[in-house]
Order: structure tokens, then sequence, then C-alpha cells
């Protein structure tokens, strides 16, 4: 397996017992994504889109099928491994944000490097760096009802990329948003893509999935469309000047 | 992840829930406060009673009449009756005093308590507490020592003579508050009596004031006072030493068994010995001290089970939080930790307030008991509030750690 495949889901099924009726949410899905793209994974609810992204997060397994991140075999993980990959491979960036209430931007950003297991001064120096890096060196000292929306999705992207994970996994990241702040989040997706991330985003908006250099759709547990919007190398297609990121 | 960051987060979470934090502890404060205080209250009125016990003299044993069955008092009455008991008499005082027979008996003094006899001095009357005749060794066995003057002697004791000597609460009734009777004669009942000693003061045991007596030989009492009976109400005896007592004791009852002539049959006296009574008090008050921790101990076993419900709401309260963290890398290990620290932290910070509390309450009196800390109680107290609050955090703490992600993380 080369670095080159990120993710690489191989007829993976999934199913739920609600109540005493099976449900397939997943019913095969194959779908490998290569370093340096960015995925969107579209559909209605109930295709299964959720699941998938669940799966690939490392938050679920497949019931039958195999899921490789990163080269790595993740059924095979037990659950202190399994939160070392959440830790080490992958950043979140969530719908309804998720940052830990009455704790500021700095110590949300920080929190996966606690985890991780890292001194003090160089969290401090890692995430004020990824602060930065979504333009929010100013708002450090901030809890999170202090912030806008916007700011903190922010700092939520500043936490999926501060231990500088193999994967970038948003569910829904403008779901919550106002068009501005969804621009601002795009664009800022879109640079992150152009230095290199690998990005897979959920979404049902076609608008946000036309940011993306991929689009799969899916249908009822299934893969009904896999288009490419642009070449994995180089910038994706809506990006064209450098952060739009409003200060 | 590093205890030291667990810490922090549990005092953060802590904080951020003020009120609800402190009512918790108020539980363990509570508890850990009440078994100092009443541990410290049992342990105060034991050591009051052990107080009150030492105070009639150490190594003190008392001869007492007592009626017993079979051929006595010069076989007067028929086997299997009950008889009367014998007199104590000075012929048995002198017998317990021979040195050959009962080489482990320091010192002898009958004692003839008179009933209310009422002394006069000038226009005052006041009628002590205690009217005792008795020999010189008598102050020596009590421990009575002389403010002023001097007690009176063995020959006072022979020559029948009429002194007395006055303990602090009857001169002040007799003669003023600072007054010094010595060499004044005060009238007891119809006989003049020269006083030649006032007692220091000795103060109160619990029962009843020390002071608030007057002595005399006992050849006088026995003389003058009307209406008394020719036998002593008992003998006060002081062994050599604390573990000679035992042989002492039965070496009294050979000799008294000699003097009343018994060979067969349960003797007509009975020795009572302080250092047994001493210790059926002990024991007495440790099972009360038990209880009283006992009772203490369930208010502390109630405070940890407000620890635990709340460390359940507050579980519930955060899954949210907890599947946040479990997104980001946080072990299993990590989230139990981190609950469980909080669950220890609430308890041992309201175990330290408990024992500052415990250690407050203790300096007052409670019904009259002056509490003395058991520093063992302290420990105890403090040790079983952390072990509570460890035992009681697990199931919570447990129940977080075992939280889906995506459940933890959908959860509204």
């Amino acid at each position: 397996m080369s670095d080159r495949w990120v993710i690489v889901v191989h007829e993976a099924v999934k199913t739920y017992t609600v109540g005493s009726v099976e449900v397939q949410a997943l019913r095969g899905v194959s779908l490998a994504v290569e370093a340096g793209d960015w995925l969107a994974v579209m559909g209605a609810s109930g295709s299964g889109k959720t699941t998938l992204m669940n799966i690939i997060g490392c938050l679920d397994v497949p019931t039958t099928g195999h899921y490789m991140l990163d080269g790595i075999d993740v059924s095979t993980l037990d659950d202190r491994e399994l939160a070392e990959v959440r830790n080490q491979k992958i950043g979140f960036v969530f719908q309804s944000f998720n940052l830990l209430a009455r704790t500021t931007a700095l110590q949300n950003v920080e929190l996966p490097l606690v985890y991780a297991g890292l001194r003090a001064r160089e969290r401090r120096r890692r995430a004020l760096a990824a602060l930065d890096a979504v333009a929010l060196s100013d708002r450090t000292e901030h809890v999170p009802s202090e912030l806008s929306g916007g700011q903190q999705q922010r700092v939520a992207v500043a936490r999926a990329i501060v231990t500088d994970p193999a994967l970038i996994l948003a569910d829904e990241p403008t779901g919550n948003l106002d068009t501005v702040s969804t621009g601002d989040m795009l664009s800022l997706f879109g640079r992150l893509n152009t230095e290199g991330r690998t990005i897979v985003m959920i979404t049902h908006e076609a608008d946000v999935a036309a940011h993306a250099k991929r689009v799969v759709r899916l249908r009822d547990g299934l893969v009904i469309e896999d288009r490419r919007q642009g070449p994995v190398a180089g910038p994706p297609p809506q990006y064209l000047q450098p952060p739009a990121v409003r200060v | 992840m590093r205890t030291r960051e667990s810490i922090k987060i549990a005092i953060r979470a802590i904080l951020g829930n003020g009120l609800r934090s402190a009512l918790t502890m108020l539980g363990i404060l509570i508890g850990v406060g009440a078994v100092i205080m009443l541990v410290a209250v049992g342990n105060g009125s034991s050591v009051a009673v052990q107080k009150q016990i030492q105070s009639l003299g150490t190594n003190t044993l008392i001869v007492n009449r007592q009626a017993g069955f079979g051929p006595a008092a010069g076989g007067r009455s028929r086997a299997g009756t009950l008889s009367r008991p014998t007199d104590l008499t000075m012929k048995d005082v002198s017998a317990l005093r021979d040195k050959g027979a009962n080489p482990d008996v320091k010192a002898v003094a009958p004692t003839l308590i008179a009933p209310s006899i009422t002394g006069t001095y000038l226009d005052a009357t006041y009628a002590p507490a205690q009217f005792i005749g008795t020999s010189a060794e008598y102050a020596e066995i009590r421990n009575y020592k002389v403010a002023s003057g001097d007690f009176f002697t063995n020959d006072d004791v022979e020559n029948h003579a009429r002194v007395v000597v006055l303990g602090q609460t009857t001169v002040t009734n007799l003669f003023g508050t600072g007054a010094d009777p010595v060499g004044q004669t005060v009238k007891f009942g119809t006989i003049n009596m020269q006083v030649v000693g006032m007692l220091a003061r000795k103060g109160s045991n619990g029962a009843q004031d020390l002071d608030d007596v007057a002595m005399a030989p006992v050849t006088i009492v026995q003389d003058s006072f009307a209406g008394i009976s020719t036998s002593l109400n008992n003998i006060t005896i002081e062994a050599t030493s604390r573990k000679t007592m035992d042989i002492a004791a039965s070496e009294i009852t050979a000799t008294l068994l000699g003097t009343h002539r018994i060979t067969t049959g349960t003797p007509d006296f009975s020795v009572l010995n302080q250092g047994t009574l001493l210790e059926t008090s002990n024991s007495t008050n440790r099972v009360f001290t038990v209880l009283l921790g006992a009772v203490a101990a369930i208010s502390l076993l109630v405070g940890g089970i407000g620890v635990m419900n709340i460390m359940l709401v507050t579980v519930t309260e955060r899954t949210r939080e907890i599947g946040i963290r479990k997104a980001i890398g946080a072990t299993k290990v990590d989230i139990l930790t981190q609950f469980l620290v909080e669950a220890v932290l609430l308890s041992v910070l309201g175990g330290l307030v408990g024992v500052a509390a415990g250690l407050a309450g203790s300096r007052f009196k409670v019904v009259g008991v002056t509490p003395v800390v058991a520093p063992y109680s302290v420990f105890l107290a403090f040790g079983v509030a952390v072990v509570v609050g460890l035992f009681f955090g697990i199931y919570p703490a447990n129940r977080a750690a075992s939280l889906r992600p995506i459940e933890a993380l959908r959860y509204e």
C-alpha cells in the first residue's frame, strides 16, 4: 500500500438493528482517496453519508468490509489504538463546532495535544501557530460564547490541524454558518488543501460541494456518482486568490 | 493523559459548577467533621471518667461490707441463709497494717462517714457534705494536700483528740472566702473541735465537690456522734504500686477472712479494685466511642452517595464533552481518570474542610463533656473520605469512559 492513498474503503457494509428491524446504512461502499485530494460526500439524509463519515473517522467500524487509513487497517485496532489514530491521523470539524464550553480558544486547540502527551510549552507553541493559521491570533483567550459562529468554526479547524493529521474530516462544516462565514470557511479549506492537506467534507449543499476537487454522491447506502472537478495536484477549482479570511 | 492535566480539568469542572460542588462537598464535610467531633466527645467523656476515678487516689483498694452466705460472724447464722455482715472494725485495720501478712499493702485508713453533722462558728452554720472519721494515712491515699496547718496525726487518733481538718468549701461557708481557720474552734454537733489544718483545693471529680468535707480522727467520730453504727463504712487501702494491686487484693482478702473467721462460703466483704474499675469504665467508654463513631460514619457514607449522585448527573450533562474528547483522541483511561479525579477531588476538598470543622467544633464543650480529639480519628475520617470518593466515583467515571463517541457526540 503506497502513501498515495490516505483512505481505502473496500466493500464496507454497515447494518444497524433498530428494534427488531435491520437497517443497512451502507450496502457495499468502496472508496479510495488520494493524499492532497479534497473530497465532498453528498447525499440526502438517510443516504448513509454520516455512517460513512463515522467509519472514516474511526468512530465506528463497518459490519463487513475493510478500511485502511493512511496504510493502517483500522478494523484490527483496539479501543486505545483507535483513540490514538483519531488523535494523530484525523482532524475533526463538526457542524455544531463542538468546542468545550467555558474553555478558551487556546485551551480548545491544545486539547488534542494534551491527549497526545505533549509538554505544556510545546502545546502552546503549536496551538498558537494553528490559531494563527486560521487568523485568530487575537482571540486566543476568548471562550466559545464570546466568539461568532464563523470564529468558533475556525477555532475548530485550528483544533483539527494542530496535530498535523493525514486527514481533515469535516461533517457539514458550513451547515450552521451564514453565507459570509461559509465563504470564509471554504477559502480556509481551499488554502489548507492547497498546502497539501487531504480533506473529506460531508455536505448536502451543491454550491459548497462545488469547491471540492471530487464529489461522491451516495444514495441508499451505495455510491451512485463519483465526479472529479479538478486534479488532485494543485489548488482546488474555485480557490482563486490567497486567503480571503476576514480577521 | 497525565495526572496533572486531569487535576487541572477537574478543578475547572468543579469551579464551573460552584454551588453544586459546594453542596456535594458539604455532605463529605459533615461526615468527616461528625466523625472527628463525635469520637472526640466519646474520647473526652472517657478521659473525664478516668480523671474522676483517679481523683479517688491511685492504686487504691476499698474494702466494703457485703452480705454473704454460709457460716459467718461467729457461727450465729445458719448455713444457707443470708448473714448479717460482720462489722469492719479498727481490729481489721490493725490486721491489715501488719506488713508481714500484707507485704504489698502500703497504707491503710479506716473510713467512717458521719451523716449531716452541722458545724457552727460564731453565727455561721454549715453541714459539710461529708464528715469523715479516718486516720492520718487517708490524706496520702486520697491524695489530699494541706494548704494551711497540718493534717491530724495518728497520735490524735490514739488520743481521741478533738481536732478537725476542713476542706475549702467548708471553710468558705463557715469563715468566709480566703480566711485561714487554723487554730479556731468550730462546734460540730455538741463537741468543740479545734481546726488544725485546711486542705488544698481539689475541685470536683465531676460527681461531687471534693472540697465540701471535714475530717476528724476516726476515734472521736465514733465516740461523739450518736446514731452511728460501730462498724466503719469502709477501709481505704493503697497498694505499693499499680502492678501489685491484684496481689494486694488477695492479701487483704486472706487477712480479713482470718479476722472474720470465715473458712467456707462467700466472704462478707468485698475488695474494690480501682484498677478494675478503671478498666471497666475504659471498655464501656470504648463501646460508647465506637457507637458514636459508627453513627458519624453513616453520615460519611451518605456524603459519599451524594458524590456518586452528582457525578452521575455530571456525566450525563457532559456526555457531549466526553464525545468531543473521545473524537479528538481521549482514551477510555483518560476519561476514566478525569472523572475519577474529579470525584476524589470533591471528597478530598470536602474532607479537608471537614477536618478543619471537626477540629474547630471539638473546641467547644458538648453536653458538659470537653471533647478530646483522637489523632487517629482525623486520619481515619479523612482517609475514609478519600476512599469513599474513589469508590463512589468509579461507577460514574466508568460509565463516562464506556460511552461510545458517536452516541456521545449525537447526544443533545
